[in-house]
């Protein structure tokens, strides 16, 4: 993509929040509610004495998004500590992983507007989140709930080319921790956090500009704004001959702009070194193996089977595997009703339309993808019309009842029987005698539409269509 | 050469004040350390893993089970200045 | 049984058959503290609830019901270890105000085997000094003679447990601390095998040499104690899941077959005459039970203390960064805190609550940890730290302890060395090794200098071999020189 002769070049870090129930380091509870500094121990307020002892879980958890992420999995990585003082990290350091992390050298591909994009992976690391600050102007006051959170910080190559790349990357990234079940993906509670590192070049050349990182950005829509606006900025200071100040800069959503944090001159000396209250972490190829084998199968190549197996189209594919309870509702769906295509219609119309309008979660829907499955069977079979079906629906939505039950309780089984029909047709063309004229007559053309109309009305739309016709085409000959 | 300056630094890198006499004597104190480790730099270690912890030890993870054992005011209990449940120190931003 | 010298077992066992109270136990020694004390300054505070402690053990026991292995003895504790509602300072203005909220896993297993809490024992500020002179709760005397160090950095206990104002101490050892008070006040001090003992809430000064161990009168007391404070725990993934050997019910002084080495790097000379003596005629008279002496080359020792100093301070310049005045402990007396900036804050703070021993060791590892230095000196301390170990591991193919001094000279003079800390430093030459390799290893008293000041030596055996150590020092003891000689204070 072109910037008026410049190309941005972006890579970005996430942080992942780990959901796990207890925190990285000490047995903590991670509830995000919880009251001021009540999910604290001696360990997560760094107390004298105390020590950090990994949890089983966030190592799990870590695994499995490197293998789905297609990363390398570090049979020996080693956690290490940053050193930097700041009143909301408790001991004066961040257990992090440093030179040897967990997970290395993976790709991502994704979608950006309908062409493919990858993007690498150079690692992902597990670390502790700090503790959180809240700013007044006499003071600030320290909360150490998050302190000790455990997070997966996902770092990509610098190859994202836009800011709509950039958050479409993040979004994938979103979607598949909550594939693998890593992460709950709220960003508004601050489950996932990034970090962009923004340059711009003219186009052609090789040199990298320098870079500018945004930090802490939490929305993909802020995401993309803050890059954009980042891009320009910089294209703007180098058109104007000056130079791009290498710095931290942050995301003002108010103003839609950019600030400066903090510059190089005043960057941090870190003091890195392996941390001897931990030992290396060792995980073993049968623990690699066993975490290979429990993972789903993920969005991009669910999409693809249920385009070769299901025969799909792209875009119906594409929306149910957007979310894995999606695509769970529309496979059980599926499973019941062998009708793909009106699965995908059933789940991505009539379902999704009612759980936007109630903001529900799909997980929370009335309707089990059982009942929906039995629904479609039943307009399979002709037992109900395609539009009482939606009458049904309305009913099963509000009472979560069976397709079979509503379907009994209020007499709308469709008519199949023949005499039945015929009794009701010929009623209709004794009511209408000149237009019965008009139609044999040739007078008047396609008024078969209107017999089978006032047919379906007169059986209050429980007469079966086709056998409407079948009747009606007999009786006009 | 570590000279004063450069103590300067590190008693800022390692948000330590220190007294101009202190700056002084470390200087000389931690040159003569320093120099004391030179004899060290000549011992051949190349492709020696370095050793942080000395002995075998088991791996041992936690499993991932939430436990309350303090209260906040236990915690809290030693903080030189709260406000509420919160610790309270100067204005950062 | 004369209380002031019976041994942990004698007094858990006259507790256990009912022959005395804890709680008469617990005020004999407390009384002795009240009136010894003032003296020596080795306590720091006092435990208030112990004479309860002792009545709640009391009824159990009259109840009939089962108490544990270390019922109604009296332990003194040092400062670095937490102790739940009582001060630990770790002798610094820093922590002066800290009273932890839980125990520390050493204290919660002597608590758990009914021992009785006394105090907290002084010793220099965070552990690092030889000789007790840096503490913020000022110097501890040497019981053998009022004007000398007891040495250090666990000053407190080897004093408090020479003079028996104590069954039993705990101390920590980090590049000899507990050894060399032990032999500066000739009791049996222990650094267990790196990874044995938990070091869960010990105030960390160099996590990687830590270890706490026993600081008391006997080698049958010091493995009693080790069998208590030793294992896994599930609070510090660096201990070991070994189990733990019944060691005091396997001591054996039969030095038969015994092969016990001699580091050729130790013995160029330099030695106080009195501790050259007391080293010869240990070794003398372990030749005479039927071991046997080897000489073997363990060259990297002539660098570990300055490999020592630069790992200890790295692990130090970070472990001490948590103590800035936001959550615990020493705040500068800031008038207004809203005007202040964070820099301010925090140098101040730090700049006030530590002493200069402490502030020199956390300047040396900044530096070294700071980028560009980082690889040619931790790194490369870790790196001769593996040589190092490699050395002795392949020593303890041949040998099955080492034998050595524990110090060049005994107790020195208070103020003698404190101006020269690099003069202090050397006298760690040989115990640091110990730490770096992540040995065992432990000082047993068998000699005395002309001046009346007790010597020990060192005893070190291979990773996880406390037995043949114990086994080794207890032979040493039975024939000790020094059997009996008690200091003046007593």
């Amino acid at each position: 993509m072109s910037f008026r002769g410049y190309e941005p070049v972006i890579g970005i870090e996430i942080h992942v929040q780990l959901d796990t129930e207890s925190k990285i380091f000490c047995s903590d509870s991670t509830e995000f509610n919880a009251g001021d500094n009540e999910n604290v121990s001696p360990v997560s307020a760094g107390m004298p004495g105390t020590l950090p002892v990994v949890n089983k879980k966030a190592i799990e958890f870590a695994i499995k998004t490197g293998l789905a992420l297609g990363c390398n999995i570090r049979r020996k990585s080693v956690f290490a500590r940053k050193n930097y003082f700041y009143p909301d990290l408790p001991k004066g350091y961040q257990i992090s992983q440093y030179d040897q992390p967990i997970c290395e050298g993976g790709s991502v591909t994704f979608k950006v507007e309908n062409v493919d994009k990858t993007v690498s992976i150079s690692r992902a690391h597990l670390e502790e989140d700090a503790g959180k600050s809240n700013h007044s102007g006499e003071c600030t006051l320290i909360n150490l709930n998050r302190a000790g959170i455990p997070l997966l910080e996902i770092v990509t190559g610098p190859d994202l080319r836009s800011a709509v790349e950039a958050a479409e990357y993040g979004r994938t990234i979103r979607q598949i921790v909550r594939y693998l079940d890593v992460c709950d993906g709220n960003l508004e509670e601050g489950s996932m956090r990034c970090d962009c590192n923004v340059s711009v070049r003219k186009i052609g050349a090789e040199k990298l500009g320098t870079k500018v990182e945004i930090k802490n950005v939490n929305s993909f829509r802020f995401v993309e704004k803050a890059i954009e606006y980042e891009i320009e900025r910089q294209i703007e200071v180098i058109e104007r001959g000056d130079r791009i100040i290498q710095e931290t800069r942050l995301w003002d959503p108010d103003k839609n702009k950019t600030f400066s944090m903090r510059t190089k001159e005043d960057a941090q000396e870190y003091r890195y070194f392996p941390d001897p209250d931990l030992l290396p972490l060792i995980v073993s190829d049968e623990m690699i193996e066993l975490y290979r084998k429990q993972l789903p199968e993920l969005p991009i190549a669910r999409a693809k089977r249920f385009q070769a197996v299901h025969n799909l189209p792209e875009s119906d594919a594409l929306v149910l595997t957007s979310e894995k309870s999606m695509a769970d509702y529309y496979e059980e769906t599926s499973a019941i009703s062998k009708n793909y295509k009106a699965s995908s219609n059933w789940v991505m119309t009539e379902l999704m339309r009612e759980l936007n309008l109630e903001k529900k979660l799909i997980s929370e829907s009335p309707i089990s993808p059982k009942q929906l499955g039995r629904l479609i069977l039943l307009i399979d079979s002709g037992s109900i019309s395609g539009k009482i079906a939606k009458v049904v629906f309305q009913e099963m939505w509000l009472t979560g009842k069976d397709p079979e039950f509503v379907i009994k309780e209020k007499g709308l089984v469709q008519i199949t029987d023949h005499g039945a029909i015929e009794k009701i047709v010929d009623e209709i063309l004794s009511a209408n005698q000149q237009n019965v004229e008009d139609h044999r007559s040739g007078k008047k053309k396609n008024l078969m539409g209107f017999f089978v109309g006032a047919v379906l009305k007169a059986s209050k739309g429980q007469a079966n269509p086709e056998i409407v016709n079948k009747i009606l085409q007999e009786k006009l000959r | 050469m570590i000279d004063k300056k450069t103590i300067e630094i590190i008693a800022k890198l390692a948000r330590l004040n220190i007294t101009d006499s202190e700056a002084s004597e470390f200087s000389v104190q931690l040159e003569k350390v320093l120099h004391n480790f030179e004899q060290i730099s000549k011992i051949e270690t190349t492709g020696i893993e370095p050793m942080i912890t000395p002995t075998e030890i088991e791996s041992f993870w936690r499993e991932d089970i939430a436990q309350q054992n303090f209260t906040s005011d236990e915690i809290l209990a030693n903080a030189p200045a709260r406000t509420g449940h919160l610790f309270k120190v100067p204005p950062v931003v | 049984m004369e209380l002031k010298f019976a041994s942990i077992a004698e007094i858990a066992r006259a507790v256990k058959d009912k022959k005395i109270s804890a709680k008469e136990i617990t005020t004999y020694f407390l009384n002795r503290i009240e009136s010894l004390d003032s003296k020596l300054n080795s306590f720091t505070a006092l435990n208030q609830k112990a004479i309860k402690q002792a009545e709640d053990l009391d009824v159990r026991i009259a109840h009939g019901e089962a108490v544990g292995v270390l019922a109604g003895v009296p332990f003194g504790i040092k400062e670095m270890l937490c102790t739940k509602g009582i001060q630990t300072t770790a002798g610094s203005k820093m922590l002066s105000n800290f009273v932890p909220p839980y125990d520390s896993t050493v204290v919660s297993r002597l608590k758990a085997s009914d021992s009785i809490i006394l105090g907290k024992l002084n010793q220099d500020e965070f552990a690092m000094g030889s000789s007790n002179e840096t503490s913020f709760h000022g110097s501890v005397k040497n019981p053998w003679n009022l004007d000398f160090v007891p040495g250090g950095s666990s000053g407190g206990s080897a004093a408090a447990q020479a003079a028996r104002l104590v069954a039993g101490s705990i101390g920590t050892d980090t590049g000899g601390s507990i050894r060399q008070p032990s032999s500066f006040c000739g009791i049996v001090g222990v650094k267990p095998t790196y990874g044995r003992v938990s070091r869960y809430g010990v105030v960390a000064f160099a996590s990687s040499l830590d270890q706490a161990g026993p600081m008391v009168s006997s080698v049958e007391d010091a493995a009693l104690t080790l069998e208590v404070i030793c294992g896994h725990d599930e609070m510090d993934s660096t201990t070991s899941q070994r189990p733990v050997p019944q060691w005091s019910k396997n001591i054996s002084t039969n030095m038969n077959g015994i092969k016990v080495g001699l580091i050729k790097e130790y013995m160029r000379g330099g030695l106080d005459a009195d501790v050259q003596r007391t080293f010869d005629e240990s070794i003398e008279a372990l030749k005479k039970m039927g071991a046997q002496i080897i000489e073997l080359s363990i060259s990297m020792t002539d660098f570990s203390v300055p490999v020592y100093y630069l790992v200890s301070g790295c692990e130090a310049s970070s472990n001490l960064a948590r103590y800035d005045g936001v959550r615990y402990g020493y705040r500068s007396d800031f008038k207004n805190l809203s005007s202040i900036s964070l820099d301010e804050f925090y140098g101040k703070t730090r700049g006030e609550g530590f002493g200069s021993e402490v502030k020199r060791r956390i300047m040396l590892g900044t530096y070294c940890l700071s980028s560009g230095y980082y690889d040619a000196y931790y790194l490369k301390a870790c790196q001769v730290r593996r040589l190092l170990t490699n050395q002795y591991l392949e020593g303890f193919q041949k040998c099955d302890v080492i034998l050595s001094p524990v110090t060049t000279s005994p107790a020195f003079k208070i103020g003698e060395r404190i101006n020269d800390p690099l003069e202090m430093y050397l006298n760690d030459i040989f115990t640091t090794s110990t730490n770096l390799a992540g040995l065992p290893g432990m000082s047993i008293p068998f000699g005395i200098s002309k001046q009346g000041l007790p010597i020990g030596m060192q005893i070190t055996a291979k990773h996880y071999d406390e037995q043949r150590m114990l086994n080794v020092a207890a032979a040493l003891e039975s024939v000790s020189p020094v059997k009996g000689l008690k200091p003046y204070v007593i």
